[in-house]
C-alpha cells in the first residue's frame, strides 16, 4: 500500500521543496501526491530483488579533465542576471551562523 | 518558388549555389512569423534586427568559404530551455523570465558554427514539464493543422514553428517523448538521439539521465543532417558519448530489405485511438512493401514504465530545479521576510502548478524513508525495462509503434487531469528510460485533419537504422505538405 | 582518558568520560576547482575566480578534475585506508545562499576511502585512531554580512574548491589526542603536497563530534557538532566547554540534545545553531552528471610507490642516520619545508649534527622574529652549507657566522663572498694578536689580577676587549689561550 500522505508530510515536502502553499493549493497537492503515489505504487508489483539500480545508462566511468586553469566569467557578465547585488556580490537576506 | 516550402536540405543546396541567400530564405520565415505567429505563438522571443544581421553575415561566410556545411545559411528556431548568448532564454517559466545567459549551448554553438541563423526562442511547457505546451507560463501554442487543438509537448513551440512554416528546422529537447510526440501532432518529423549523442551543456536540466536536445525538421534527411551537425563528443558534458558512425545523411534512401520490425502487442492494446492503430498499421504495411519483415510480439513491462519514469524524472528534477531561487538570477519576490520565506516566495510565485507538482513528488520520493521504496525501486525496473529492450533489439532492427494514444487533443482539455495527461505519454517515455533513439515520421491525416504519425525505435547508437526506415516510409507514403502550404493563412 | 572527577560544590559526582570525533574537511591544492577550471587562488576580488559551473548556472554541467582524485588517494593511502576502487558521487540537497545549486556534490554511499587509521604517541603507548571514511566533495562559497543593509553578501570564488572530508571514529577522549590528530594528518597533508592544511587560514578546518558518558558504560552518549573552531586554542577550550555543559546537563537530570552548536571563543561558549527552516533530510541521491570512478590497482601502485617519506618515518630516519636527538629531529621533520632544507644541506655538504643547529637554532630564532615560515625561506642550501664550512674550517668565528646569516636570511647572500667582500675573516697573525691581548691587559691591570686570583670570570669581559679591539675578527679560542698564556708569564 502507498505512503498515507497527511498534512506533516506536506509540511515537511513545503520545507524540502522551498515552496509556500496556500492551505487550498496545499489540500490539492496533498491529493495530488497521493494519487500519484497510490499509482506509482505498482511498481511493487515486480520482484527486483536480484536487480541493480541503473542510474547510469552507458557504463561509462572515469571521465576527468586535467588540472589546467581555464578562463573565468567576467564579473560583469555573472552579475548581469543578478536580482539584487552590491560590491561585486549578490546580496541576500542575512543569513545566520 | 516558394521558399517556405523548400525543405532545409533543399534550401541549403540552393543557397550554396547562389540561387537565394540566407537573408532571403531569413526575410521570408520573418515575414511569415509577422504573419501566422499572433495566432500559432510559436515564438517567445524574435530579435529582428539581430535576426537579419546574422543572415549578413552568414551570407558573407558563404561566399567566403567560412560556412561550407550541408545546412550553411538554413533559419532555424530554438527551444527556449536552451541557452543562446545574449539571448533571453526562458524555459517558459516566469521565473526566468528576464534571464540572459552569457555562454550558448554546445548545441546552439554547433548550428551557428555550422552557419545557422537562429530566428528566436520557441515556446514550451514550462521547464519541459508537459505534454501539450500549455504549462507555458507566458503562451498557448496552437497547432498549425487546427488552432483549436494543442501543438503537443514539451516541443509544442518548435514543432508547430516548423509546422506553420515559420522555420525550416528547429532544435527540441525531449526527456519522456517531448520531440516525439509533439512531432506527431504537428505533423513534421523529430528524433529523440540515443542518450550522451548531443551535448547537454546549455541545456536546462529537467531530467539529467533521460534529457537529450534532438533536431526537428520536415522530413528525415533534414533531421539527419542537423543531428549530424548537433552531435559531438563535448568535454563539457560527462555523460557526452565518443561516437563513430555518426554519418546519418548517408543512412537516407538506403534499402530495407531484410530490416526486421517488430510491433509489440501492448502498444496496439484497446485503449489506442482507431486512427492512430490505423497509421501504425499503414506504416506496418510501407515497410512490408520495402521489403521489410514485420510482425507482433511481447514486449512486456508497458504499464510499468509510467511509474518508474515519472518518480526518476521528478526525482531528478527536484533536485535540478532547486537552483532557481532568486538569488544569482532570474524571479525575486518582492516581499519577504528573510532569507528562507525569500526562497519560498520566489519560487511559489515563479513556477507553475505542474512544475510545482514535480518538484513536490521529486522532493518526497528522495526524501529519508521513502528513497528505497520510491527511487531506488524505480532505478531497478529501469533495468528491468532496460533488459526487455535490449532482449527485444536481438531479435528487432526496429521497434515500431505510436507516439501517442490519439490525434492532437483540444486546447484546454488536458490539465484538469494530471494523471490522464501522464498516462499519454505511454509510448514514449520508456525510450528515455532506456536510453533508445526515438524517430517521428508523419503518416497520415484524419478525419478531423489532424495528422498522426509513427514512432520507430532502434536500439543504443542505431539512428542510421531509424533514418532509412524513415525514408523508407516517406517514399512510399509520397509527398507531405505542411498546413501552411495547404491554406492562404493558418489563423 | 580525560576521567576527571567532576566537582560540584562539596559533592563529589561521577566520573565521565569524554568521547570524541572529528569531522576534518581539508582543502586540496589543486590549481583548479574540483568540477571546472576555475582558480583556486585565495584572496582574489569576489566572484572573479567564477564560471557557469561554480555558480549553478541553467545548463551547466560538472567536469571531475583528475588530480583530485589522485589526492584523495594519497592522502588516503597515507592514512591506512581501504580504497573504494568503484566509487561516485551524490548529490546532497539543501538550500543556502553559499549553495549555488542548493546541492552540493559530495559522496555518500560509495566515498572513495573507508577504514583507515593513525597512530598516535600517548603517555599510555601507541593509541590507533580509526578513520571511518575520507569522501571528495565540493566547498561552498563566502558569506559576508553587510552591516548598511543587514544582508549578507554572497562570493563564489570558494565554490568549487575541491576538499576531502576525514571522518574519524569516536575514538579520541581528550583535547590532547584531538591535537595530537590533527598536528599528525597536518604534517601528513603537507608531506604529501596535497594540501597546506592550516586551520588560521581555513584549508583545514575541524568540527568536533563529543558526547559524555559515565565510565565503564558501554553504550555512547548523544553527542552535538561543534562548529566554528578556528585554532587548536579554541578547539582545546571548546572540549572542554562542552564537556562541562553536557556533564551539568546529565547531572541536572536533562537530556543532551543533538544538534549543531557554535563556538565562540572571544566568549568561551557555544550556543545551538538551531532553525525550524532547516530540513534535516539532505535527500542524497547518484549524480546522474557524474559517472562513477573506477580506480585501477595499477593507479593504486603507483601511488604507493611514490608516496614521500612522511614525517614519523623522516624522524626515525634523522635520529638514526644522523645522530639527532628526537627533539631536534621533531622540529625539523614538523614542517616540511625546513626538512627540506635540511636535506638539501647535508646534500650539499654540510655535517647533519652543525646544518640541524642552524636550523633549529637561528633560522627558527628568525622566522619567529619575522612572523614567517619555513616555506618562504629565501636562502639556499648551498649557502647555508657553505657557511657552516667556513666555521668548521675557522676562517670566520660563531658571532661573525651569525651576522653572516642574518645577512644570508635576508638577501641570500653567497656567505664566502660576503666575508671576502667585507674583510671578516677571523685574524690569523698570531704576532698581531698578542700585540692585542698586550695591550688590552696592559689597559686592565684590575681584571688581570682576579684572574691570577682564580676568578675565571672576568676572562669574558677581557675576551671582549681584545674581540673589540680586533673588530670581532679573532678566533675566541686563541684569544683566550693568549690571555691565559700572558697572564701566566
Amino acid at each position: 500500500m502507498a505512503e498515507m500522505i497527511t498534512d506533516k508530510t506536506m509540511d515537511e515536502i513545503e520545507i524540502l521543496a522551498k515552496l509556500h502553499l496556500t492551505e487550498e493549493e496545499k489540500e490539492k497537492s496533498r491529493q495530488d501526491l497521493q494519487q500519484m503515489l497510490d499509482y506509482v505504487d505498482m511498481l511493487n508489483q515486480l520482484d527486483t530483488s536480484d536487480v541493480e539500480p541503473l542510474t547510469h545508462i552507458f557504463p561509462i566511468k572515469n571521465v576527468f579533465r586535467e588540472d589546467v586553469v581555464l578562463e573565468s566569467t567576467p564579473r560583469e557578465e555573472l552579475l548581469k542576471n543578478a536580482p539584487k547585488e552590491k560590491d561585486g556580490q549578490f546580496l541576500v537576506p542575512k543569513t545566520i551562523g | 518558388m516558394k521558399i517556405l516550402e523548400l525543405s532545409a536540405t533543399e534550401l541549403a543546396k540552393k543557397i550554396k549555389a547562389g540561387e537565394i541567400t540566407s537573408e532571403e530564405a531569413v526575410k521570408a520565415s520573418l515575414a511569415q512569423i509577422a504573419k501566422e505567429d499572433q495566432k500559432i505563438r510559436a515564438y517567445l522571443t524574435v530579435d529582428e534586427e539581430k535576426v537579419l544581421a546574422r543572415a549578413k553575415e552568414v551570407d558573407d561566410g558563404i561566399r567566403s568559404g567560412k560556412y561550407t556545411g550541408p545546412l550553411a545559411g538554413v533559419p532555424i528556431a530554438v527551444k527556449d530551455n536552451i541557452c543562446t548568448k545574449d539571448m533571453r532564454t526562458t524555459c517558459a517559466s516566469k521565473i526566468l523570465e528576464n534571464f540572459v545567459p552569457f555562454y550558448d549551448a554546445t548545441a546552439v554553438t554547433r548550428i551557428t558554427d555550422a552557419g545557422m541563423v537562429i530566428l528566436g526562442k520557441t515556446n514550451m511547457d514550462e521547464f519541459a514539464m508537459g505534454s501539450t505546451t500549455e504549462t507555458s507560463a507566458f503562451a498557448v501554442t496552437k497547432n498549425p493543422w487546427d488552432t483549436e487543438h494543442v501543438p503537443g509537448g514539451s516541443s509544442g513551440g518548435s514543432c508547430a514553428a516548423v509546422a506553420a512554416g515559420e522555420c525550416f528546422a528547429a532544435l527540441g529537447s525531449d526527456t519522456g517523448g517531448s520531440i516525439r510526440q509533439p512531432s506527431s501532432y504537428c505533423g513534421v518529423t523529430g528524433i529523440k538521439p540515443t542518450y550522451g549523442t548531443v551535448s547537454r551543456f546549455g541545456l536546462v536540466a529537467y531530467a539529467s539521465s533521460l534529457d537529450q536536445i534532438g533536431p526537428i525538421g520536415k522530413n528525415a534527411a533534414d533531421c539527419a543532417a542537423l543531428l549530424e551537425i548537433i552531435t559531438s563528443h563535448d568535454e563539457k558534458d560527462s555523460t557526452s558519448m565518443e561516437r563513430k558512425d555518426t554519418d546519418f545523411t548517408s543512412a537516407i534512401g538506403k534499402d530495407i530489405r531484410g530490416m526486421k520490425i517488430g510491433i509489440p502487442k501492448e502498444y496496439l492494446s484497446d485503449g489506442l485511438d482507431d486512427d492512430v492503430r490505423a497509421a501504425v498499421e499503414q506504416c506496418a504495411a510501407y515497410l512490408k512493401e520495402c521489403g521489410a519483415e514485420v510482425e507482433y510480439f511481447d514486449l512486456g513491462l508497458m504499464e510499468y514504465t509510467i511509474p518508474a519514469y515519472y518518480v526518476i524524472a521528478a526525482a531528478e528534477a527536484s533536485s535540478n530545479l532547486e537552483r532557481f531561487d532568486g538569488v544569482k538570477y532570474g524571479y525575486r519576490a518582492k516581499e519577504y521576510e528573510g532569507l528562507h520565506d525569500m526562497y519560498k516566495r520566489s519560487r511559489s510565485e515563479g513556477f507553475g502548478p505542474e512544475v510545482k507538482r514535480r518538484i513536490m513528488l521529486g522532493s518526497f520520493v528522495l526524501s529519508s524513508g521513502y528513497y528505497d521504496a520510491y527511487y531506488l525501486k524505480a532505478l531497478k525496473v529501469r533495468a528491468l525495462i532496460k533488459k526487455a529492450f535490449d532482449e527485444a533489439f536481438a531479435k528487432y532492427d526496429i521497434i515500431l509503434g505510436p507516439a501517442a494514444p490519439t490525434a492532437a487533443p483540444t486546447i484546454g482539455t488536458s490539465l484538469s487531469d494530471p494523471m490522464k495527461m501522464y498516462l499519454s505519454d505511454i509510448y514514449t517515455v520508456a525510450v528515455n528510460l532506456a536510453g533508445l533513439p526515438g524517430l517521428t515520421v508523419p503518416c497520415s491525416i484524419n478525419e478531423k485533419g489532424l495528422p498522426i504519425g509513427v514512432q520507430l525505435l532502434g536500439d543504443c547508437f542505431r539512428e542510421k537504422t531509424l533514418f532509412t526506415a524513415a525514408s523508407a516510409i516517406e517514399n512510399v507514403r509520397g509527398g507531405w505538405t505542411l498546413p501552411f502550404a495547404r491554406k492562404e493563412t493558418l489563423s | 582518558m580525560d576521567t576527571s572527577i567532576c566537582q560540584k560544590g562539596d559533592l563529589i559526582m561521577k566520573q565521565y568520560e569524554t568521547v570524541i570525533g572529528l569531522e576534518v574537511h581539508v582543502e586540496l591544492a589543486t590549481k583548479t576547482k574540483i568540477f571546472c577550471g576555475c582558480k583556486t587562488d585565495f584572496g582574489a576580488a569576489p566572484n572573479t575566480h567564477v564560471c557557469p559551473i561554480c555558480t549553478g548556472m541553467p545548463g551547466s554541467l560538472p567536469i571531475l578534475n583528475k588530480q583530485v582524485v589522485e589526492f584523495a588517494l594519497r592522502a588516503g593511502l597515507a592514512l591506512n585506508c581501504q580504497i573504494n576502487q568503484f566509487c561516485k558521487f551524490d548529490r546532497k540537497n539543501y538550500f543556502y545562499p553559499d549553495n549555488p545549486q542548493n546541492y552540493q556534490i559530495s559522496q555518500l554511499y560509495l566515498p572513495i576511502c573507508h577504514d583507515g587509521y593513525v597512530e598516535l604517541e600517548t603517555a599510555a603507548g601507541t593509541k590507533r585512531i580509526g578513520i571511518h571514511e575520507i569522501h571528495m566533495e565540493e566547498d561552498a562559497g563566502k558569506l559576508v554580512h553587510d552591516e548598511w543593509t543587514d544582508s549578507s553578501l554572497v562570493d563564489y570564488n570558494r565554490s568549487g574548491v575541491p576538499l576531502i572530508e576525514i571522518v574519524s571514529e569516536p575514538d579520541m577522549r581528550s583535547a590532547d589526542e584531538v591535537i595530537q590528530y590533527l598536528e599528525h594528518l597536518q604534517s601528513t597533508m603537507q608531506y604529501l603536497g596535497v594540501s597546506d592544511c592550516r586551520l588560521q587560514e581555513g584549508s583545514m578546518r575541524a568540527d568536533v563530534n563529543l558526547s559524555v558518558r559515565e565510565v565503564g558504560s558501554p553504550v555512547f552518549g548523544t553527542r552535538t557538532e561543534m562548529k566554528n573552531l578556528n585554532s587548536f586554542k579554541a578547539i582545546a577550550h571548546a572540549i572542554e566547554g562542552e564537556r562541562e555543559r553536557q556533564i551539568e546537563l546529565l547531572e541536572d537530570g536533562r537530556a543532551v540534545v543533538q544538534e549543531t552548536r557554535r563556538w565562540d571563543d572571544n566568549k568561551e561558549s557555544s550556543h545551538a545553531m538551531r532553525s525550524k527552516e532547516d530540513a534535516k533530510d539532505y535527500r542524497y541521491f547518484p549524480d546522474p552528471d557524474l559517472p562513477p570512478i573506477d580506480i585501477s590497482d595499477a593507479w593504486i601502485a603507483s601511488i604507493r610507490a611514490a608516496q614521500p617519506e612522511l614525517k614519523k618515518a623522516k624522524s626515525r630516519r634523522y635520529q638514526s642516520e644522523y645522530g639527532l636527538s628526537a627533539y631536534d629531529a621533531d622540529i625539523l621533520t614538523g614542517d616540511k619545508a625546513l626538512a627540506e632544507l635540511f636535506e638539501s644541506t647535508i646534500k650539499a655538504g654540510a655535517a647533519p649534527k652543525k646544518a640541524a643547529n642552524w636550523l633549529t637554532g637561528e633560522t627558527l630564532r628568525l622566522l619567529k622574529e619575522k612572523e614567517s615560515e619555513a616555506s618562504k625561506i629565501t636562502f639556499t642550501a648551498e649557502h647555508l652549507a657553505s657557511l657552516i664550512a667556513l666555521l668548521e674550517k675557522s676562517v670566520i668565528n660563531n658571532q661573525t657566522a651569525k651576522d653572516v646569516f642574518a645577512v644570508m636570511f635576508e638577501t641570500d647572500v653567497d656567505p664566502a663572498a660576503y666575508v671576502e667582500e667585507h674583510g671578516l675573516k677571523m685574524e690569523s697573525d698570531s704576532g698581531l694578536l698578542e700585540e692585542t691581548v698586550k695591550k688590552i691587559l696592559d689597559a686592565n691591570p684590575k681584571a688581570v689580577g682576579e684572574l691570577k686570583e682564580g676568578k675565571d670570570k672576568v676572562i669574558g669581559f677581557l675576551m671582549g676587549q681584545v674581540m673589540k679591539e680586533m673588530k670581532g675578527k679573532a678566533n675566541p679560542s686563541q684569544v683566550s689561550e693568549m690571555i691565559h698564556k700572558l697572564v701566566q708569564e
